[in-house]
């Protein structure tokens, strides 16, 4: 009997993974990417005339759970409407058994292409505007659990967006009391979830929080920021988190202060909001002092004078010239 | 703080400093609170109107030139009126014009026109 080339066998390989579309309104372009669970494909909306990306199970009755958890990501990303999460339109089963979600195309760049260029403050935006879906997401009671740079698109115009909801789960609100109609509304979305319990370790190693990598049951949105510390910390040093004393030799001591607030192994001592976060960067951006980082009195001086150099600059010229001037006519 | 209120601040204290300064030049010390006085006067005119400026226009630039020609102009007319001594005086209160215009451009919250 004759064996199969690589070449041919790699090409049965692909046919197999090709989703059935028959039967639905989606057209298949190619092939865009590919995960543990499934596949990415561009696709053609023919009714809608728009590309759109089709998130595709590679098995039709997969283990873990994992088409119910396609379409938990569905659901969680159709209760979140916000600029900065890429929207899902559509959702089901294929004519081959197989799970699919249908998202926005998203044609940009991922985070650590769009950064190469960046200078810091730019960069320190960038991570300000990642935050911002986030907190819009843990107001009302969802938590990523997978954010790292791969799960960040940078669009054509600027425009960011957190991806790959897949592992969210709903967790405690992040809103005062008053608020909690918002988080109680999606609280039966919860009973749907595939249960990820103890010991059952979810996530990106290196982005993942301790609590999250040690497979506790009750993480709560403060994992999430964990991870967007870890983001920072890459956005900063250009290295994975973990050699964060290694790689943040350049990097400002303020700015150390928050990456390391921001990735406290106890919850308690990190950041308790996306904005708390934001609100820090914002304040180092303009030349503040920042809540993670006390400074001495000569660091102090420094950013004052840093903050104000050319008025210092023009007064210290005003004295000097007075001086000038008493000396003179001493003379 | 409001920009005419940081003018009229900052062009005081600045005011009162310069001439606090004639202090160092023997002949002056006897009228020393009258140039304090009047500097100081002087100082708080320039502040106000340059931060009148600022209020109306946003330019740093702008600011300055302002700030320059108000502190020259104020100070020759006190030149003048001392009849001499003219680079003493028009540096120093060119430079003071030319900080609080800085300032003011730079400091104090910026108002938005009104809509009608």
């Amino acid at each position: 009997m004759k064996s199969l080339s690589h070449r041919v066998v790699a090409r049965l390989q692909a046919g197999m993974q090709l989703p059935d579309l028959n039967g639905t309104r989606y057209n298949l372009l190619r092939y865009l990417a590919g995960g543990g669970m499934g596949s990415v494909w561009l696709a053609e909306d023919t009714l809608l005339k728009r590309r759109v990306a089709l998130k595709v199970l590679d098995l039709a009755a997969p283990a873990d759970d994992l088409d119910v958890r396609l379409l938990s990501e569905a659901r969680i990303l159709a209760g979140l409407e916000h600029p900065g999460i890429v929207p899902v339109h559509d959702a089901g089963t294929l004519a081959d058994g197989r799970a699919f979600c249908c998202m926005k195309y998203v044609e940009g760049q991922t985070l650590a292409q769009h950064i190469a260029t960046l200078k810091l403050p730019d960069r320190l935006r960038l991570l300000q505007r990642i935050a911002e879906p986030l907190d819009f997401a843990h107001a009302r009671g969802f938590i990523h659990r997978d954010l790292k740079p791969d799960n960040v698109m940078i669009g054509a115009f600027g425009e960011v967006l957190v991806m790959d909801w897949g592992l969210a789960k709903v967790g405690v609100s992040s809103l005062e009391a008053g608020e909690t109609e918002i988080a109680t509304a999606v609280q039966p979305m919860q009973n749907s979830l595939p249960a990820t319990g103890q010991g059952r370790v979810l996530g990106t190693r290196g982005y993942m929080s301790p609590e999250q990598a040690r497979g506790d049951i009750e993480v709560d949105y403060r994992t999430d920021i964990f991870s967007l510390g870890a983001i920072l910390t890459f956005m900063l040093t250009g290295s994975a988190p973990g050699e964060l004393p290694a790689a943040s030799g350049r990097m400002p001591r303020p700015m150390r202060a928050i990456c390391e607030k921001a990735m406290a192994a106890d919850p308690n001592a990190r950041y308790q909001s996306a904005a708390e976060l934001t609100a820090d960067l914002a304040h180092y951006l303009t030349g503040a002092p920042v809540s993670a980082y006390s400074e001495s009195l000569l660091e102090r001086a420094g950013r004052i004078y840093a903050q104000h150099r050319t008025a210092v600059a023009l007064v210290s010229v005003y004295l000097f010239m007075r001086l000038l001037f008493i000396l003179l006519a001493r003379r | 703080m409001n920009k005419i209120v940081l003018g009229l601040a900052l062009g005081a204290v600045l005011g009162a400093f310069d001439g606090m300064t004639a202090w160092f030049t023997p002949e002056a010390r006897a009228e020393i609170v009258g140039i304090v006085v009047g500097s100081t006067v002087k100082g708080i005119i320039a502040g106000v109107l340059i931060g009148v400026f600022a209020r109306k226009v946003h330019s740093l630039a702008l600011g300055i030139v302002f700030g320059l020609a108000v502190g020259l102009i104020l100070a020759f007319l006190v030149a003048y009126l001392q009849h001499g001594y003219y680079f003493q005086i028009m540096l120093p209160g060119g430079m003071v014009g030319l900080i609080v215009g800085y300032a003011t451009q730079k400091y104090g919250p910026v108002t938005q026109p009104r809509r009608a």
